[in-house]
């Protein structure tokens, strides 16, 4: 069968590896995948002291073939609001897919290919699982007839996060010497050929670690067999990813909001603000001119207590004035922390803000996020 | 002293008249790691299956039901600092409260160990 939704789960090729490992299986984006093996705390928290591996096939890759480099630019630069024409090669960039209104259909990861890794005019892209049917349609839609985008089923796509990704890495392949946060190249791991980046979206250094589907289970086994190494599911993916104040798309980004409020400035490029030229931008400019209504923030509350997606947040006199879209008790902030839409005008550090609980008010502090500290590895320029 | 379960996995452990209540190991195990715990006022009182208390983990919050009808007499306040009793030892110190047995006729429809563990198998 081709592009289009089953109503049968979907399996990774690492499938048979999370059962083993005692995976508990759930839904997610149509894939089967396990939510947690251990326990998603002793997850988290095994991320940010060692290295994790996450199974991250269901997201979709795509490779973008034109005719040439300046051509593929082209298109892409008209589909986002990304600058692709500074990218070196095997250099990666953060940017979102808008809609003429200037809301966000998907966020994704555009990478040049590394020089020789691939023809002229190709293009790499890795999209959200449930968003990539949709993001393919969008795109073909618009994209001029040279430009194809090709779903890449037959690849897998291997997260290994933590301070000591690289540590471990290091051991198969000497690409690890060469690539800072960002940036992307072939490499041989294990004797298999993968494309390296250096990315994820946990906060923590670390590596994603795109592979054919008929090698992926060895390399699992491979890097699994790795002392400092763990594996984790997508319970702790979100608790990490919250605490890196990162979004993650249908709950703090939607196709009704903007890059603006979302606070996703840096996913348009500078030349882009004053060139414009890609969709939405009339919408998204205008909303830079203006200043946006609401903004996405971060929000440390007292107590213990999860404050979670859909949670309203009130003001003194118990008007609802913004909504929670991500939250939960963080192991690493030990703290229950929170991101949510305010009005502009209360959108800052230090302000006060109440959420409302099963009826109950709880007090928050809108914080400056991320909540824990960064540790991508830069290379020093 | 005998426990009793319920098909929402409370589990009430009677002495009298009085009734400890908790969640299973099989209900802790399939939350995971519990972060936070929402307890009952002493002396407030429940008909069977009213909501009492709330037991958060990492991913969801899960609603706890009076398993019979009674008054609250004591809360486990370690939990409030310590919500991972449930997890470590949910028969034990990860009980979440207590009460006094308005009808101990009502323990009669819950589950004795045996039926449990075949609702669970």
């Amino acid at each position: 069968m081709a592009d289009g939704p089953s109503t049968e789960l979907l399996k990774t090729a690492l499938y048979d590896r999370h059962v083993a490992a005692g995976g508990r299986i759930v839904e997610f984006g149509g894939y089967a995948l396990p939510v947690q093996y251990a326990g998603i705390v002793a997850e988290h928290n095994h991320t940010r002291e060692a290295a994790s591996l996450f199974d991250v096939s269901h997201m979709g890759q795509v490779v973008v073939t034109g005719p040439d480099h300046a051509t593929t630019i082209a298109a892409l630069e008209a589909l986002t609001p990304a600058d692709l024409a500074s990218l070196a090669p095997g250099e990666m960039r953060y940017t979102v897919l808008l809609n003429d209104q200037g809301g966000i259909e998907d966020d994704l990861i555009i990478t040049r290919p590394a020089e020789g890794q691939a023809p002229d005019g190709v293009m790499f892209m890795v999209v959200n699982a449930a968003r990539k049917h949709h993001d393919l349609d969008f795109m073909r839609a618009k994209a001029p007839a040279d430009i194809a985008f090709d779903l890449r089923d037959d690849l897998s796509l291997i997260a290994l996060q933590g301070p000591r990704a690289a540590e471990v890495l290091a051991k198969h392949t000497d690409i690890t010497e060469t690539l800072g946060f960002m940036q992307a190249g072939p490499a041989t791991v294990g004797g298999f050929a993968v494309n390296v980046s250096r990315s994820g979206y946990t906060g923590e250094d670390g590596f994603e670690l795109s592979i054919a589907n008929q090698d992926a289970p060895a390399l699992f086994d491979l890097l699994i067999a790795d002392p400092l190494v763990e594996p984790a599911g997508l319970g702790a993916r979100d608790s990490l990813r919250l605490e890196a104040g990162l979004c993650l798309y249908g709950h703090d980004m939607t196709d009704t909001v903007d890059p603006v409020s979302a606070g996703l400035l840096f996913a348009i490029g500078k030349r882009r603000r004053t060139e414009g030229g890609f969709t939405g931008a009339d919408a998204v400019l205008a909303t830079i001119a203006e200043g946006a209504k609401a903004r996405r923030v971060g929000i440390r509350f007292e107590g213990r207590q999860p404050v979670r997606e859909g949670a309203e947040l009130v003001d003194a006199d118990g008007n609802v004035i913004g909504k929670i879209t991500s939250g939960t008790f963080a192991p690493t902030a030990q703290a229950s922390i929170a991101m949510g839409y305010v009005p502009a005008e209360i959108a800052r550090e230090g302000e006060a803000v109440t959420a409302m609980v099963r009826g109950k008010p709880i007090a928050g502090t809108i914080v400056k996020m991320p909540f824990v500290p960064q540790r991508y590895f830069r290379k020093p320029a | 002293m005998t426990t009793r379960y319920t098909t929402d996995h409370e589990y009430v452990r009677t002495e009298g008249k009085i009734g400890t209540v908790g969640i299973s190991n099989y209900a802790q195990e399939q939350l995971g790691d519990i972060v936070f715990v929402e307890l009952p006022a002493v002396g407030a009182s429940f008909k069977k299956g009213d909501e009492v208390a709330v037991v958060e983990s990492v991913k969801a919050a899960s609603e706890i039901y009076a398993p019979v009808s009674g008054t609250v007499t004591e809360i486990n306040e370690a939990l409030s600092d310590e919500p991972g009793l449930i997890n470590s030892d949910p028969a034990a110190a990860g009980w979440i409260f207590k009460l006094e047995l308005a009808d101990e006729a009502e323990l009669e429809g819950l589950m004795d160990e045996a039926a449990y563990a075949d609702h669970t198998a």
